[in-house]
């Protein structure tokens, strides 16, 4: 827009600064239409653009499904808004000199959009609470699992035991900058946790130094691990696969390094990586005396 | 009501005999190192937080190019986390809060029709100690910045694992302009409180003073939290305390809870004058009053309310009983009642206006479109479940930055474009200050829409780098091209105030026909704010005025031609 035009109040002027406003919102549409068009069309080899990740684990899934829910009200809110506001803007944009309806509100008007927020709240708390069961509580382990893989006797406070109590109990310890995972015939891994396939997997998560936060997205949510606290979740994997994700919690200079990945494999591989697992840990440790007597005589130690 | 009664009312001899005496202050660059007048403390406070704001965009910039590429090596881990340190820190204390601060002081005296702040000397201290507190923060670069975020975690934040002076200086920074609020607030309260012009009741009260008032409030609750937690963290650190630390005993939980105490509110605390100065921006461009303004103050009261009984919605993922997290979540949705009553109020404003298109107005339909799109955001955050897998992730970077860049900040450049000509006596350029408007708009959109897809697939925040299989670097790349625009969208305004200092057209008392009092003064208004105090009669006392004034030449004009005809015929 010049200067000169927009100093002169002739009727020209006036039309062409409509006229380039009309541009400027219609420059606005087609900008949002192509954001809107690049996120969903643009090539991806994952999901996640517009919802979160799923598909590892049933909790990870029921929080899909009720961000889906939520995503589609919020989405109808915003256009409705939005739009309503794109036009007003067009059908009353003014002219100079002219004042607006001298209208100081409504009452009935603004006592029913009051409750009808109120409403779609309280719609999306059902909604929440009919899927908290599902996501806060443990599923059943498949049926194939045995009892002996299930670990130890399940028990804690505030998290529901899984029906018919059969869990692997894996203890998450994070620490500057790697996760350790102890598992229940006392072997233990870092960075890679190994699980069963069917098997509902409950965390005990704790911190050796700072707060982290655990975060596999396809498997569910995030839980913190906070020093003096034992924070929990769980998971269960349907099919043989790998599942990363990395701490969610500002850890130290590292941080953006600590990776987990967890590896999904059939019950009796999981058996024999556990046991090997367990094995090599106490060769390792019996072999920690002749290492040391070795190193003091070579002057090393 | 007739002229005469309404010249005889404002003419009340108490306000004309007895003008609260202004201290006469040293000219030149003396006179704004020991002012007390709360217009220059105010323009005082602006510039300075804009100078912050830039501090922090250039480590926004930093950060983002660091990120633009996956593995990208230009920012070492430790210097990346400093970044991000001083980033959130500089933005949330030292420049929306304190820019605030500088709108407040500015324009309350002016809107209410008050003279001074209550406590002039009062308002340059809390000036100086904002100052300070970002000096002392700022130097820290030179020595070691703090690296444990904005929100210093413990232990993360403990001497153990954060042994260099920086992380005190963070503390010291906290001290400074915490008190600078603190002692602000007290100041605005009373201000609002006691200095209204005659005829102004809490009914009448223009409402970016609501909010100011409202926010003021909510920094004399909240602030108290955070000034005793990072005293303890001082003594934790430096003193053998264990309020924080685990191994002796501590609770690193107890330091999240103190810390978002204090914090949530201030996220309300940022965004409320906002609210303010959209109210006032709307109606004065739709050439209409404002919808609903009783409905608009009594929310503002209400966000403030809840506002403080929320804070653990940031704990989400943190070891807390299930029944806990569900009454926060129903208690963060509640908020969305009185939000939402908010922008419906405003959509409605514009309803049969007669809408005058100027830049103050498009950044405050900027504000409307992207704050309801963080405000929806915002509401999934609160469903717990569905903040498990957001939390902690890109998808929150971008939900903040939609209510606080498009939200406070849009708010800020919308009342900068407004009130800069009662501030200067010059007009800002409008052709510089919608092309500042949307190099933002699409800066911003471009920047953050997308981090909510990061998020979502996966990308946590506070990472210095991210590998090149997370499939992550087309999104980033796309973002930080967007922050640049955005930048320069930025820059164009700092241009737009630099020349129009000088060259600015004239604005003259009353450029965009006001509807509240400061537009009833010169621009840039004499020390005494006011040779009249005017009577106030309604909500918008500028209109009032200007019929007053309309009627009064009405019969100037009609006089003077009678007595023009009266001399022909004779």
């Amino acid at each position: 827009m010049s200067g000169v035009v927009a100093g002169a109040p002739d009727r020209l002027g006036q039309r062409r600064r409509r006229e380039e406003a009309c541009r400027a919102w219609d420059g606005l549409a087609i900008l949002l239409v192509a954001v809107l068009v690049e996120m969903v069309a643009a090539p991806r080899a994952r999901a996640g653009v517009l919802t979160p990740e799923s598909g590892g684990s049933p909790n990870a899934d029921r929080i899909h499904s009720l961000y889906t829910v939520v995503l589609a009200i919020g989405l109808v809110i915003f256009f409705g808004v939005a739009g309503t506001l794109v036009v007003f803007l067009w059908r009353y944009r003014g002219r100079r000199g002219r004042e607006g309806a001298q209208i100081r509100g409504n009452t009935r008007l603004e006592i029913g959009w009051t409750v009808a927020a109120a409403l779609i709240l309280v719609v999306l708390a059902g909604l929440t609470f009919a899927q908290l069961h599902g996501i806060v509580t443990p599923a059943a382990s498949a049926e194939d699992i045995a009892a002996e893989q299930s670990g130890a006797l399940y028990a804690t406070v505030d998290q529901p035991a899984p029906p018919g109590g059969k869990a692997l109990r894996v203890t998450v310890t994070g620490r500057q900058y790697v996760w350790r995972f102890d598992y229940p015939n006392g072997a233990y891994s870092y960075e890679e946790l190994v699980v069963p396939v069917g098997a509902t997997v409950v965390l005990r998560l704790r911190s050796a130094d700072v707060a982290h936060s655990w975060w596999i997205p396809k498997l569910g949510g995030k839980a913190d691990a906070i020093p003096g606290y034992t924070n929990r979740t769980w998971f269960k994997v349907s099919r043989a696969g790998v599942f990363t994700g990395q701490c969610a919690e500002l850890c130290g200079r590292n941080h953006a390094d600590m990776i987990a990945t967890v590896r999904a494999v059939a019950p009796f591989e999981y058996e024999a990586w556990v046991a090997r697992q367990k094995r090599e840990i106490q060769q390792a440790e019996r072999s920690v005396p002749a290492l040391r007597e070795r190193l003091k005589r070579d002057g090393e130690l | 009501m007739s002229v005469h009664a309404g010249t005889a009312r404002r003419a009340a001899p108490e306000i004309l005999l007895r003008p609260r005496r202004v201290a006469e202050e040293p000219s030149g660059w003396l006179g704004w190192l020991t002012t007390t007048d709360h217009k220059r403390i105010g323009i005082l406070y602006i510039t300075t937080s804009i100078v912050f704001f830039l501090l922090g965009g250039v480590e926004a910039l930093l950060m983002r190019t660091q990120l633009a590429t996956p593995d990208n090596s230009l920012i070492a881990p430790q210097a990346y986390n400093q970044i991000l340190t001083m980033h959130g820190t500089t933005m949330v204390f030292l420049f929306v809060v304190p820019i605030w601060a500088g709108f407040a002081n500015y324009l309350v005296p002016l809107q209410i029709g008050a003279r001074d702040m209550a406590f002039p000397r009062l308002n340059a201290l809390s000036y100086w100690l904002f100052l300070f507190g970002g000096v002392v923060f700022y130097v820290s670069m030179f020595f070691a910045p703090p690296e444990a975020g904005w929100f210093s975690y413990t232990p993360l934040s403990n001497r153990v694992y954060s042994p260099t002076g920086g992380q005190d200086a963070w503390i010291f920074l906290i001290h400074l302009t915490g008190i600078a609020s603190i002692l602000g607030a007290i100041n605005l309260v009373v201000t609002i409180a006691n200095m209204r012009a005659p005829g102004m009741g809490w009914g009448r009260l223009p409402l970016f003073c609501w909010s100011a008032f409202t926010q003021a409030i909510m920094l004399i609750v909240a602030l108290p939290a955070i000034a005793a937690a990072v005293t303890m963290l001082l003594t934790d650190r430096h003193f053998g305390t264990c309020y924080f630390d685990p191994t002796c005993g501590g609770s690193p939980l107890l330091w999240q809870h103190l810390f978002w105490f204090f914090g949530h509110p201030e996220v309300y605390i940022m965004i409320l004058p906002g609210f303010g100065v959209i109210s006032e921006v709307l109606p004065v461009f739709a050439r209409k009053p404002i919808f609903g303004y009783k409905a608009i103050a009594a929310s503002t009261i209400g966000i403030a309310f809840l506002s403080m009984l929320v804070w653990a919605h940031h704990m989400f993922t943190a070891p807390i009983a299930t029944v806990v997290l569900a009454f926060f979540m129903l208690s963060s949705m509640t908020i969305a009642i009185p939000t939402g009553v908010k922008v419906l109020n405003w959509v409605a404003t514009l309803w049969r206006g007669s809408i005058n298109f100027k830049t103050p107005l498009y950044f405050a339909c900027g504000f409307l479109v992207l704050f309801t799109l963080g405000g929806i955001t915002g509401v999934m955050l609160a469903i717990f479940p569905i903040d498990w897998q957001v939390h902690g992730s890109y998808f929150v970077v971008a939900h903040f930055h939609f209510v606080l860049v498009a939200g406070a900040v849009s708010a800020i450049m919308a009342g900068l474009y407004y009130w800069f000509p009662k501030m200067t006596g010059r007009m800002l350029s409008e052709r510089l200050g919608k092309a500042s408007f949307w190099f933002q708009f699409v800066g911003f959109v471009m920047t953050f829409l997308i981090q909510h897809a990061l998020g979502l697939s996966g990308m946590p925040r506070r990472v210095y780098t991210y590998s090149a299989s997370s499939g992550w670097g087309t999104d980033n790349l796309i973002s930080t091209i967007g922050s640049y625009i955005l930048a320069i969208g930025v820059l164009l305004t700092v241009l737009n105030v630099v020349l129009s200092l000088k060259n600015g057209r004239r604005a003259g008392n009353d450029p965009w026909k006001g509807n509240t009092l400061e537009w009833f003064t010169p621009s840039p208004p004499p020390p005494h704010n006011f040779d009249v105090i005017p009577v106030v009669r309604s909500v918008e006392p500028m209109r009032d005025i200007r019929a007053d004034l309309r009627r009064e030449r009405v019969g100037t004009t009609a006089l003077q031609s009678a007595t023009a005809r009266g001399a022909d015929a004779r």
